[in-house]
């Protein structure tokens, strides 16, 4: 009964190709196009996404207080404010995993010949757990490379790049500010940050030798930066709090008076950007579905028509023992497969262009298994929904006035 | 005495139309045994169609009672209609009314669609069908393929083809020629022979003489109504009055 109903819409789709391509062509590029927008608007989502997890999780930034000019500030003169032992401090805060002091500076770096202008950063081993940075080759330096601040280095691909070439840099030796280094390690790459800075340009040296022999400091153990994380997002606002009241506590600073250093939540930052790529997204997904509903309501003008026209043939069907159930079926069923087929070419055009965006503009893009899927449901709903007024028109029709109708 | 198949009484039919109700069938008494075959007669607009209609389940009375095989046909939902349509009555249109875009084999196998029966069974049976009308070099071929009295041989064809008791023929030979006509009528009066009742409308009285009972309708009313006896030179005369007395 069914595969015969099927047979019947094939056959009645079949008797006028143009007008059912036409119809179909409503489907097809309102699916094209939602299952294309939705691509790009989760390829953008994802690439925030990697720029977020290239950053780390549950991040803090302590920054010291010397950057901002004001009265206010205690001490004697000293415009580093910040210092190793703050950092150990912070460590020992409920709720803290991880802590790195950080400095930082841009150097030339030279090798073989070659020289390249990159920022230098001196920290702990921590801060590669921090950010969730990983190695593709050679090995991280240790603790004790900080004590007895060693001159080795971990290299980001983009310095590999333009100062090893095609050589292995693992080994070598490097100049950093006429300072020989060695090579320990080569850095995974995570290209852009949020904000638009190269993450692969850099290189990380022990927090010790960056102080002494390539930065300099104003005096032992002061620090720019202090990287804090949290154990979860949910301690977070009692991390700021007790980093706040700690910091002042040794700082000295009095109730009332302006603190010498800030912390800033950077995975706040982060998550607004991610809010704004999904409402982007989301965007992009209801202006698509748009075309998804003009495509449909296309299928139930088709089939409007069609009923009228088939009148006859709805009354010799109902004379011959079609209930009102079998021609709604029937009808139904046609705007079924005229949609779904629709809906197939449309995924295969959508995910088509989505390749071909993403290979001639590198945009990211992303078909998930779950988009596919919504668009083919949606499309079948469409069919079902636009289908059944005309089907249930045509189920309704009086069978003598059928019969009559020329 | 042979039960009887169809069984109306007091029959009314009024339709609304811009200028008021008219009153198209009026107080219609008539009944048929099993295995009759009924000639229904009268002018346009005398009521036989609507009559007929209102026999094949397509259309209502107003008021009045019909029975069919026992059925009281008024106390009966859609659902059971369509299936009384599709397995007690079978439908012969003047028209034809096949599906022009449908093979013949489809066509004749298409009541069976709504039976439920499965693929096989039915182009078994419909093709068996499609022969015993004479067209079984024809069954792959579409409607517009062949002429008027081939047509109306597999609208027949369809019409059996889920082996009804009844067969319902409005005008079944109006768009034909007499040569045609004439063979489309030996097939009724074959089927007739094997025991199936046969309500035929038509205008002419060479066609009703193949019936073996004449009803003639005029202004909504059954104005007469005679049993035809064949006798053994094959002419024709009319017999006892069978409307029963009020």
């Amino acid at each position: 009964m069914f595969s015969a109903m099927l047979g019947e819409a094939w056959r009645a789709m079949g008797a006028n190709r143009l007008r059912t391509f036409l119809t179909m062509l409503g489907m097809v590029i309102g699916v094209a196009s939602v299952v294309l927008m939705m691509a790009i608007g989760q390829g953008a989502q994802e690439s925030v996404k990697d720029s977020i997890n290239a950053m780390g999780s549950n991040l803090f930034i302590v920054l010291s207080g010397s950057s901002t000019a004001g009265g206010a500030r205690s001490g004697s003169g000293n415009s580093s404010t910040l210092t190793v032992k703050d950092a150990n401090a912070i460590n020992e805060l409920e709720g803290v995993s991880n802590v790195a002091p950080i400095s930082m500076g841009n150097a030339q770096v030279v090798f073989a010949g070659n020289n390249w202008s990159t920022s230098i950063i001196g920290t702990t081993p921590t801060y590669l757990d921090i950010r969730g940075w990983e190695l593709v080759d050679g090995y991280v330096f240790s603790d004790s490379d900080i004590r007895s601040a060693t001159r080795v280095a971990l290299v980001g691909q983009t310095v590999v790049d333009n100062i090893f070439g095609e050589a292995d840099p693992i080994g070598k030796t490097i100049r950093i500010k006429q300072n020989p280094f060695v090579v320990l390690g080569v850095l995974k790459s995570k290209g852009q940050s949020l904000d638009g800075r190269d993450q692969d340009d850099t290189i990380i040296i022990p927090l010790s030798t960056a102080q002494r022999k390539i930065l300099g400091n104003q005096f032992a153990g002061s620090v720019r930066q202090i990287m804090v994380q949290a154990n979860t997002p949910e301690a977070m606002p009692m991390v700021e709090q007790n980093i706040n009241g700690l910091l002042n506590q040794r700082h000295n600073i009095r109730e009332g008076s302006d603190s010498d250093f800030f912390v800033r939540n950077l995975t706040a930052v982060a998550n607004s950007a991610a809010e704004t790529t999904r409402t982007m997204s989301l965007l992009l997904g209801a202006i698509a579905s748009v075309s998804l509903l003009v495509g449909g309501i296309g299928i139930m003008n088709i089939m409007l028509v069609s009923v009228t026209e088939r009148t006859r043939e709805i009354g010799i069907r109902m004379a011959i023992g079609a209930r009102e159930r079998d021609i709604l079926l029937q009808f139904l069923l046609e705007a079924i497969v005229i949609s779904v087929i629709g809906c197939l070419i449309g995924l295969f055009i959508g995910i088509t262009s989505a390749v071909l965006v993403n290979k001639l503009t590198q945009a990211a893009v992303v078909i998930s298994g779950n988009s596919v899927t919504i668009a083919f449901a949606v499309a079948a709903s469409v069919g079902i929904f636009f289908g059944f007024y005309p089907a249930r028109k045509a189920a309704r029709l009086n069978p003598i006035e059928a019969l009559r109708y020329q | 005495m042979a039960k009887n198949v169809v069984q109306v009484r007091d029959l009314f039919k009024d339709y609304q139309t811009a200028a008021g109700a008219i009153t198209v069938l009026k107080q219609v008494d008539f009944s048929m045994e099993a295995g009759d075959f009924v000639a229904i007669m009268g002018p346009s607009g005398s009521g036989k169609s609507t009559f007929m209609n209102i026999l094949g389940c397509l259309d209502k009375p107003t008021s009045g009672q019909y029975t069919l095989d026992g059925h009281e046909v008024a106390s009966l939902d859609s659902n059971t209609l369509a299936k009384i349509r599709n397995q007690t009555i079978g439908f012969v249109f003047q028209g034809f009314n096949l599906l022009s875009r449908v093979s013949l084999l489809d066509n004749v196998a298409l009541p069976l669609v709504y039976a439920g029966i499965d693929k096989a069974e039915r182009q078994a049976r419909a093709k068996l069908l499609l022969e015993k009308v004479g067209l079984g070099q024809h069954i792959n071929s579409l409607p517009n393929q062949i002429s008027g009295g081939q047509q109306q041989r597999v609208a027949i064809a369809r019409a059996l083809v889920n082996r009804p008791s009844l067969i319902l023929a409005d005008e079944p030979t109006g768009n034909l020629d007499s040569k045609t006509s004439e063979e489309i009528m030996a097939l009724f009066s074959e089927l007739n022979a094997d025991g199936i009742s046969i309500i035929l409308v038509t205008h002419e009285s060479d066609i009703a003489a193949h019936a073996s009972r004449q009803v003639r309708f005029l202004d909504g009313r059954i104005v007469q109504d005679v049993r035809i006896v064949k006798d053994n030179r094959g002419t024709i005369e009319p017999a006892d009055q069978e409307k029963e007395s009020k």
